[in-house]
């Protein structure tokens, strides 16, 4: 085989040419002054953008300008001598940053913001752990065999809907009320979401990946593991980050009974001694450790799955 | 080199919800090692079905299909597959694909990567070995769709409409490709169009495929590809002898597609 020709060559600059048109249309963006002006570059020039999809890709200063509404609200409702809101109800920006710092250097009832936080990280990341390792080949059996899709389908579908406070009684009795428990809750709430992710994900192969792939010489274990596993990564991916959420908002009832450690634990203690300045600390940390979790994954994701969304 | 046989192939799909389509129907003919066959036709005239017949992905309902007097009833590499886009694994660099299939049968790393060079040569890769797929535009994709067919040395590349996706001159650009390796290589391609130009310039042999129930109407043995690579395209393709091959199928064409159109509709 002789290597290329002149003729082959022109064809790919050419196509070069054509990719790299796009390109200069990212660099004009912000500057100062263009802290409130949407519509930049190449889109400013756009006649219509309601409704594409391509238009609508957030702003920052108006996240900016939320938070500081936030805090005004919140200013406002504990403004005077006659709050709006009192104290038993919801504390002021001072009482809270007090109690933050109270809780920093005291901890709360004898255990450190630390550890409280150590025990529920700790519980919600074993929790999804284990939900990816049951979830992920449960979800891919489903997508590769009837039967095995038969099977599960009725547990997933029964299961999935209830709620897993519900289960706490049950689980107390069959766990115990020790880390078991509270691990296993957690994972109840992780399992299901990893296992319809993962079967979404393998489903979503096209048909024209495998079969180019068989007729490379690929065997059934090299399909899976080359194509439909790859495949599926996105997906698996927005599974993880949606389970992450659903372990958090889960994480108050999985430590409800027999524990004093952990950010859930502490609200449910907290707000029986109306310590509602604790309870709004413990929410506040909840809040800012699972948007730094979903950031790492979305970094995690750029690196891990740069290809997402461009098959 | 190996023989490419059809015999008295028939394909019917029966339908989940009942009743059942024609696709084939006693569909026969034997290629030669080394020709270069165009399927044109209709859409629905189950040129899919036949080329999925010939790589293992479906088995007729009658009939049967062999390579080198082997029968075929499973994909295999000796018969290679092009798709038309986004069969191509964009989780992998150009060069992984072109790899797949010398990873799969465990080849030696250092003879694939050779091998990867050698064929991103020939499709006008080279030095795009380490993009991303979702870098390239349409055209470099398909380049690199040949190329990774092209590694595991096939027999027969068979190929479903693999130039369908492209504006007019990239296409233009990629036959002259499809005809370069087709001579460099000497292997049998089984190529379906719906672009008659595409099926008169590229077939050396060229079936016009007729539906309900699909089958062979037409068979032309053509000049054009050939001699293809040695002409200015434009030229040949403004030729008195092409443009008369070109109106002639058109016509013909347009005939199937009216009668589609009173059949459905009667139906309606
Ligand atoms: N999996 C299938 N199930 C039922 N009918 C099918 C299936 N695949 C194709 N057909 C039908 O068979 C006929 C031929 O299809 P196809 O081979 O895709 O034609 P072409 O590629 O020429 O457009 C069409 O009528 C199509 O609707
Ligand atoms: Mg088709």
């Amino acid at each position: 085989m002789s290597i290329d020709d002149v003729d082959m060559g022109e064809v790919h600059t050419d196509d070069v040419d054509m990719e790299g048109a796009t390109a200069p249309t990212v660099a004009a963006r912000s500057g100062p002054g263009a802290l409130f002006r949407r519509r930049r570059g190449a889109s400013a020039r756009k006649t219509v953008t309601f409704g594409d999809a391509s238009e609508v890709s957030g702003s920052p200063p108006w996240s900016v300008t939320s938070l500081v509404t936030l805090m005004a609200v919140w200013y406002l409702i504990k403004m005077g001598e006659e709050p709006i809101v009192n104290d038993r109800t919801f504390p002021s920006q001072r009482q809270t940053l007090d109690a933050f710092i109270e809780f920093w250097s005291d901890g709360y009832r004898r255990v450190s913001l630390w550890d409280h936080t150590y025990a529920s990280l700790n519980r919600v990341l074993k929790g999804l752990i284990y939900g990816v390792i049951v979830g992920v080949p449960v979800g891919f059996a489903m997508g590769l065999s009837n039967r095995l899709r038969g099977f599960f389908d009725p547990i997933v579908e029964l299961l999935r809907p209830v709620p897993p406070l519900a289960l706490l009684p049950l689980f107390i009795v069959w766990f115990g009320i020790g880390e078991s428990a509270k691990v296993n809750l957690l994972f109840f709430a992780a399992v299901w979401i990893m296992v319809i992710a993962a079967r979404a994900g393998v489903l979503g192969v096209k048909g024209s990946k495998v079969h180019a792939a068989y007729s490379l010489g690929a065997n059934k274990w090299q399909i899976l593991r080359y194509v439909i596993l790859p495949n599926a990564l996105p997906d698996i991916f927005t599974g993880i980050r949606v389970a992450l959420g659903v372990c958090w908002g889960t994480l108050v009832a999985a430590e409800l009974t027999g524990t004093t450690t952990g950010l859930g634990a502490t609200i449910f203690a907290a707000s029986k001694f109306f310590r509602m300045d604790i309870v709004v600390v413990a929410i506040i940390i909840i809040g800012v450790i699972g948007v730094t979790m979903d950031l790492i994954m979305r970094l995690l994701e750029a690196r891990l799955i740069p290809w997402r969304g461009k098959g | 080199m190996k023989d490419l046989s059809v015999d008295k192939v028939g394909m019917i799909y029966e339908l989940p919800k009942g009743g059942s389509v024609h696709a084939l129907h006693d569909v026969s003919f034997d290629l030669e090692a080394g020709r270069l066959l165009t399927l044109l036709g209709p859409s629905g005239c189950g040129k899919t079905t036949l080329l999925n017949i010939l790589a293992g992905f479906l088995a007729p309902t009658s009939g049967s299909v062999s390579l080198g007097g082997d029968p075929i009833d499973g994909p295999g590499q000796e018969r290679g597959m092009v798709f038309q886009q986004g069969a191509l694994f964009e989780w992998q660099s150009v060069a992984q694909n072109v790899a797949f299939g010398p990873r799969m049968n465990r080849r030696k790393k250092s003879e694939t990567k050779v091998l990867v060079e050698e064929l991103l040569g020939t499709v006008g890769l080279q030095g795009f070995g380490d993009k991303a797929i979702y870098e390239l535009s349409g055209g470099m994709q398909q380049r690199v769709a040949l190329a990774r067919c092209l590694a595991n040395d096939p027999e027969v590349m068979l190929m479903d409409e693999p130039l369908g996706a492209l504006d007019a001159l990239t296409r233009e650009k990629m036959q002259g490709l499809v005809l370069k390796l087709w001579q460099e290589t000497g292997k049998s391609i089984v190529l379906v169009t719906h672009s008659v130009e595409e099926a008169l310039y590229l077939g050396d042999k060229l079936f016009v495929m007729a539906p309900r129930p699909g089958r062979i109407e037409r068979v032309y043995e053509l000049p054009f590809a050939e001699v293809g690579l040695h002409v200015d395209p434009r030229e040949l393709k403004a030729s008195p002898e092409f443009i008369e091959k070109r109106e002639e199928l058109l016509s013909l064409i347009w005939e199937m597609e009216e009668q589609i159109m009173g059949h459905e509709g009667a139906v309606l």
